[in-house]
């Protein structure tokens, strides 16, 4: 059963022979965003435009210049915090729709922290607002974590209500005890110290970057290396076995919740101290923490395809406005291509089926053989 | 040994001689199931079997677990397709594709699982489906209410049509369950292992329920493994064994431990060269232990033993008889009510998982792939599930999969575990070797005792056979085994001593030595108890108490 | 503030915000409440409510015939739920991440059509608007008259579904076995009963009724439609469902308490509320929910089969 042509690393570094089944969970979705970037195609033609030209404009706006690299990039941060946040909830077999509200305090928290604190180094200063941004969105999401765990209350529910609550919450901060004095409902701007550094000269680009990846690394790290990550993934493929192995579930589902609401926190951190560099009053919803859930998605749930996934919708959204001003095609049109791609992803299964009827006489001698060899 | 079984019609016969001779008595037969064969991945569960029901009379299907008896009835109840044979209602052929068109042929099935609503009244569950409306289309739950105390009080089946089903007891809900069916014009009603979650009071009155059923023209088949209820209850008796019939005739013309034969078989699978043991220390011993079932049932009602160093203990039993209460509670999985669990002399009895491991006890569990092996883990993780977080493997908060995987592979060679290598996951494996990544990770971790719960379940015979030499092994190196099993040729085979479970209490203790099937089998079937039983049953009033221990006592001699 | 408090007008304008601001509640919350009672999650509504508020607005627009659009509005919001039905029971794909991703697609498909059909951002010129409905006799009751005679339909209509609604889950067959499908489907199977067939049905129907209230809001309380007009309404009618104990009564209520919430929120000012800050007004919704899922005000059990996906038997 195992096809030899097919390698790649697991994640314990030794070189497996991919199988079928492999292959094809890694090529849904590939396919999920050709037939969302395909589906955009149409919708361009239906507008009377030309996609090519749209495409076109897209990429030069994501790539064109080193400053719109680095604004690509800039997008591209708090979606892999996010997608990190949601996918590690997943592997612990916890669905996290609160990310967007955990994004929200760790960025009030992180700017309040920033702008209220003076005379503090740079090096004390900017790891503490952003570690208290981590800090506040993992607070956050515990409550949800903690009802799961104890009462059994579904946390989607929970999460989502949690996300309304910041919302709201934050407004009554920003328009009241952190707000600057004046008209604009704002807080106060974060001092110099507590800024992340600009790692390219020219542009807007910050250090939030490179500490997204040092989140993947770490993530990847936390999970496929530790012996919490063993936990965590024992508990969410099989809670009753991470039982039996003598695991505290409650406890774990508790820390999942915790470490995947610092990540949200830490997106909105990174967002106030190294883009904003303020806490703006929020109108709605800015989006970060549900991108998450179809950047985790695309991604597969793993650390590097959320990354992957996170540069994907982040070049999108950076490209899409260059579109719309260039090509005079509205931006929302990524809105609908993402939304593909997560509905493609979720309804596996259409895929599924599609690839093995294409594969019928081959996939019959395999599944005859393998259920030869069971016993049960 | 064919002389024992006079009374008993071979099935195989049966067809040409022993029916017809039936059909003359009682008449014509309202179900007729002919050559019925099922097949499932890699097991025939029904090997043409041939069973008939006759109007007015109870039938008992007996055989232990496995035996293809519920397999038999989800055919004729319409939810699985028979690979062949035919079904006849009235003498005519039939089709039975779903459960809706056996209830048009009068088909009605109580589940051993009820299939009942829990926030709905019990007059609500009877009418779903088939519910009366008014003129408006407004539903009539009045007319819904009359029409389930009219039955009720037509067939002596008590309920409150208006109370929920949250709210009553077991034995109510089943009567709901039989209700449901006769709501739906049931002739003949299919009532799968009845008795498994009654309490003694309520199977005499589910007995008699029976009674007046069939007195009114209705059929019943009764699916069991109790000997004890077949000789109380039924007027006609099927055996079945691996998927095969093995006898079928009136009860009456029978007996307790002629059906215990038929229905164990007299096969040995496996004969195993064994010292004798060298019995050490006592490792573990149960002192009045109780515990409740999910259900919240008392599941084990005061449970006494010891398991000492270099012996293996086989626990033997009917399914449902407190056996996998007695296994989560020894390793900390559930909770007890009260009583105490010595390990090496320490009360470990509200111990969480983790603590019992540390004590030294292993657990090969019953359900592997829902509790013993995480499938999307690799065969090398699996390995490490209870002990990942200790040297050699944790460093620190790291985990070391250098040093996983190289164990993984000693155990892998050590105990011949079919894999291309250790990092796939343990779901691609064969059943056999899934339990042989099980055992080869409770065995390597040296325990003081290993409590192996079904340790075989599925496996084909040579992996029984080296899970068999395995253990025996480990009780020579002076390991302290519990066995529990629901085969009773493992029990015999691997054990030093054997307990009987039934009803959560021991009710016998033995030596294997002189341990004989059908002494062990009519203990399984509560047929004579040594300790407690007696007195429990002499307290108690009712028919059914009386029924049961006449005919049981009379044919109580040993089989050889 | 002694003033204002003893004006009665205050009080009417209480209850009429009070109504306005349930009425697109309470249709989307019995849309959840049909769609998890036979064991449907959906967190959907928000999006469909958003699509179907600018159909409804669009045929409104096209037509010049105000219920038309709501047809339209009912009818997309419909197809919409279609589809989740088919990704969620036929493909038996994860529920939450079947409505995340239809509310991704709402706000991207609405912003979309809305530049490429009006080459505008941000909202719709105005359409017709369906006319409000007198009560005759209650109009020209005093104080009463002013606070229920004279509505938008939709706060008639969602008062009506109430009704209709609580009637067929719990005084007809349907109603019987769409519980039954909700809690143990498997059951329901057991004697006959279509879990497949019940299950789109309820799926279809709370996209029908979450169509109704994005209609509300286009054509009822506004003549347009704005970007993200729902604003999270979806989410506070699934609340109000929890709330409700997953009853259209109790739903009702809910909303009521809710739109309350907001309204008082909305009067702050003038009622002399200073002292409490709007936003934990606003936030009330939310906090009471997770009191009642946590049983801390009378727990709210969801249906139990609600979020399974249901496998046939062989």
């Amino acid at each position: 059963m195992a096809n030899t042509d097919n390698k790649f690393k697991n994640p314990s570094g030794h070189t497996l022979s991919l199988s079928r089944e492999q292959a094809v969970e890694l090529f849904i979705p590939v396919v999920a965003v050709l037939i969302a970037l395909v589906l955009g195609a149409l919708l361009i033609l239906f507008i009377g435009k030309s996609p090519l030209t749209a495409y076109g404009a897209l990429l030069k706006g994501s790539f064109g210049s080193k400053r719109d690299i680095a604004e690509t990039l800039i997008n591209v941060t708090p979606l892999i915090f996010t997608g990190l946040s949601v996918a590690f909830s997943f592997k612990c077999g916890l669905f996290n729709i609160g990310a967007e509200g955990q994004f929200i305090m760790g960025q009030i928290v992180a700017a309040w922290i920033g702008f209220s604190l003076t005379g503090l180094p740079t090096v004390i200063h900017m790891p503490l607002a952003f570690l208290a941004g981590a800090l506040a969105g993992a607070l956050w999401a515990a409550l949800p974590g903690y009802l799961k765990a104890k009462l059994g209350v579904h946390e989607v529910i929970n999460t989502i209500m949690m996300n309304y609550i910041a919302l709201y919450f934050s407004h009554y901060l920003v328009m009241g005890a952190l707000k600057e004095p004046g008209p604009i409902p704002q807080t106060p701007p974060v001092v110099e110290a507590a800024r992340l550094w600009r790692i390219l000269p020219g542009t807007r680009l910050h250090f939030g970057l490179i500490l997204a990846l040092g989140a993947v690394w770490l993530v990847y790290y936390l999970l496929f290396k530790t012996t919490l990550g063993y936990e965590i993934r024992a508990v969410g493929i099989n809670p009753h076995a991470a039982r039996y192995g003598g695991i505290n579930v409650s406890r774990d589902i508790i820390i999942a919740m915790s470490i995947s609401g610092a990540l949200s926190g830490a997106a909105g951190a990174v967002q106030a101290l190294g883009v904003q560099f303020r806490f703006l009053d929020l109108f709605g919803f800015v989006g970060y923490g549900f991108d998450g859930i179809a950047v985790a998605l695309l991604g597969r749930n793993h650390p590097f395809g959320v990354l992957i996934a996170a540069t994907l919708f982040g070049t999108l959204a950076r490209g899409a406005i260059t579109m719309q001003s260039i090509a005079k095609i509205p931006k929302q049109i990524i809105g609908i291509i993402q939304a593909t791609i997560v509905i493609i992803v979720a309804a596996d299964e259409v895929l599924r089926r599609i690839l093995k009827s294409k594969s019928v006489a081959t996939q019959d001698v395999v599944e005859a053989g393998e259920v030869g060899s069971d016993g049960d | 040994m064919p002389g024992a079984v006079l009374h008993m019609q071979r099935c195989l016969a049966s067809v040409e001689r022993g029916f017809l001779t039936l059909k003359e008595s009682i008449g014509d037969p309202v179900v007729e199931m002919r050559d019925i064969t099922v097949k499932f991945p890699g097991v025939i569960a029904n090997d043409n079997v041939s069973v008939d029901v006759y109007s007015g009379e109870i039938l008992a299907l007996l055989g232990e677990n496995g035996a293809g008896k519920t397999t038999l009835m989800n055919v004729l109840y319409g939810l699985y397709r028979p690979d062949a044979g035919r079904i006849r209602i009235h003498g005519e052929q039939v089709q039975i594709n779903t459960p809706n068109d056996a209830i048009r042929l009068g088909i009605g099935m109580v589940h051993q699982h009820f299939m009942l609503i829990p926030p709905f009244t019990v007059a609500e569950n009877i009418v779903l489906g088939v519910e009366p409306v008014n003129a408006a289309g407004k539903l009539d739950m009045d007319k819904a209410i009359r029409d389930v105390e009219e039955l009720s009080n037509q067939y002596g089946l008590v309920v409150d049509p208006r109370a929920n089903i949250d709210d009553i007891s077991v034995g109510m809900q089943q009567r709901v369950e039989i209700l449901k069916a006769l709501y739906r014009g049931a002739e003949v009603l299919i009532l799968d292992e009845p008795t498994a979650v009654l309490t003694p009071q309520e199977v005499d009155e589910l007995a008699a329920i029976m009674r007046s059923l069939v007195h009114q023209g209705k059929s019943i088949i009764f699916i069991t493994h109790k000997l004890r209820e077949v000789i109380a209850i039924s007027d006609r008796v099927a055996v079945l064994r691996r998927g095969k019939c093995v006898g079928t005739g009136e009860t009456k013309n029978t007996t307790a431990e002629e059906l215990a034969q038929m229905m164990v078989g007299r096969e040995v699978v496996l004969s195993l060269e064994k010292e004798p043991a060298k019995p050490g220390d006592t490792v573990l011993r149960v002192e009045n232990l109780h515990a409740r079932s999910g259900r919240n049932l008392p599941a084990l009602r005061g449970v006494f033993f010891d398991v000492k160093a270099g012996e293996i203990v086989g626990i033997a039993g009917i399914e449902g008889n407190g056996q996998s209460e007695l296994v989560e509670t020894l390793t900390g999985l559930r909770k007890s009510t009260s009583g105490h669990i010595y390990v090496n002399g320490i009360d470990v009895a509200h111990n969480q998982p983790r603590a019992l491991i540390e004590q030294g006890v292993a657990h090969i569990p019953e359900d592997r792939q829902n509790r013993g092996l995480i499938l999307d883990f690799t065969v090398a993780e699996n390995f490490i599930l209870r002990n990942y977080y200790k040297s050699p493997f944790a460093r620190g908060i790291n985990l070391d999969y250098r040093k996983v995987q190289a164990h993984a592979r000693d155990l892998i060679s050590e105990f011949d575990v079919r894999t291309p290598h250790e990092n796939i996951p343990v779901r691609s494996l064969s059943g056999g070797n899934q339990q042989k990544v099980v055992v080869a990770r409770e065995l390597s971790s040296e325990p003081k005792l290993l409590i192996a719960s079904q340790p075989t379940r599925g496996l084909d015979v040579g992996a029984i056979e080296f899970v068999h030499k395995r253990l025996l092994a480990q009780r020579d190196q002076g390991k302290a085994i519990l066995l529990v099993s629901l085969e009773l040729d493992e029990i015999m085979s691997l054990s030093d001593r054997i307990l009987v479970i039934y009803e959560g209490q021991i009710v016998g203790e033995m030596a294997a030595s002189e341990a004989t099937e059908g002494e062990l089998g009519l203990l399984m079937a509560g047929g004579h108890g040594k300790r407690g039983l007696d007195t429990e049953r002499s307290e108690r009033s009712g028919q059914y108490g009386q029924q049961i221990q006449e005919p049981l006592r009379t044919h109580v001699k040993p089989i050889s | 503030m002694e003033t204002n408090l003893a004006d009665v007008t205050i009080y009417i304008a209480l209850v009429v915000s009070t109504l306005r601001m349930a009425t697109p509640l309470i249709l989307a919350g019995l849309g959840g409440v049909f769609s998890e009672r036979s064991g449907v999650v959906n967190i959907a509504l928000e999006g469909i409510m958003l699509i179907a508020a600018f159909m409804g607005m669009l045929i409104s627009h096209f037509t010049r015939a105000p219920w038309l659009g709501v047809l339209a509005a009912v009818a997309s919001g419909a197809a919409i739920a279609a589809l989740h039905a088919v990704v969620c029971i036929k493909y038996k794909s994860n529920q939450v991440v079947s409505g995340t991703a239809i509310n991704l697609f709402s706000v991207g498909f609405t912003g979309f059509m809305l530049r490429k059909v009006f080459e505008h951002a941000g909202q719709s010129p105005p359409v017709p608007k369906v006319a409000d409905w007198t009560i005759p006799l209650i109009e020209k009751i005093p104080v009463i008259g002013a606070m229920i005679g004279k509505h938008t339909p939709f706060v008639y209509l969602s008062l009506i579904a109430v009704i209709i609604s609580n009637f067929v889950l719990f005084k007809t067959k349907l109603g019987l076995r769409i519980r039954a499908v909700g809690e143990h489907p498997k059951a329901a199977e057991t004697v006959g009963v279509d879990v497949f067939a019940i299950r789109y049905l309820c799926v279809l129907l709370s996209g029908a009724l979450a169509g109704l209230a994005g209609a509300s809001l286009s054509l009822g309380f506004l003549s347009q439609f704005r970007e993200n007009m729902t604003g999270g309404r979806g989410f506070i009618a699934l609340a109000a469902m929890i709330f409700g104990k997953w009853t259209p009564y109790g739903t009702l209520r809910a909303c009521l308490l809710f739109g309350f919430a907001d309204a008082l929120q909305i009067l702050s000012q003038t009622l002399g509320l200073t002292f409490i800050p709007t936003d934990f007004l606003l936030m009330a919704p939310y906090i009471l929910t997770m009191a009642a899922l946590a049983g801390i005000i009378g727990r709210s059990v969801p249906p139990a089969a609600s979020g399974i996906p249901y496998e046939r038997q062989k």
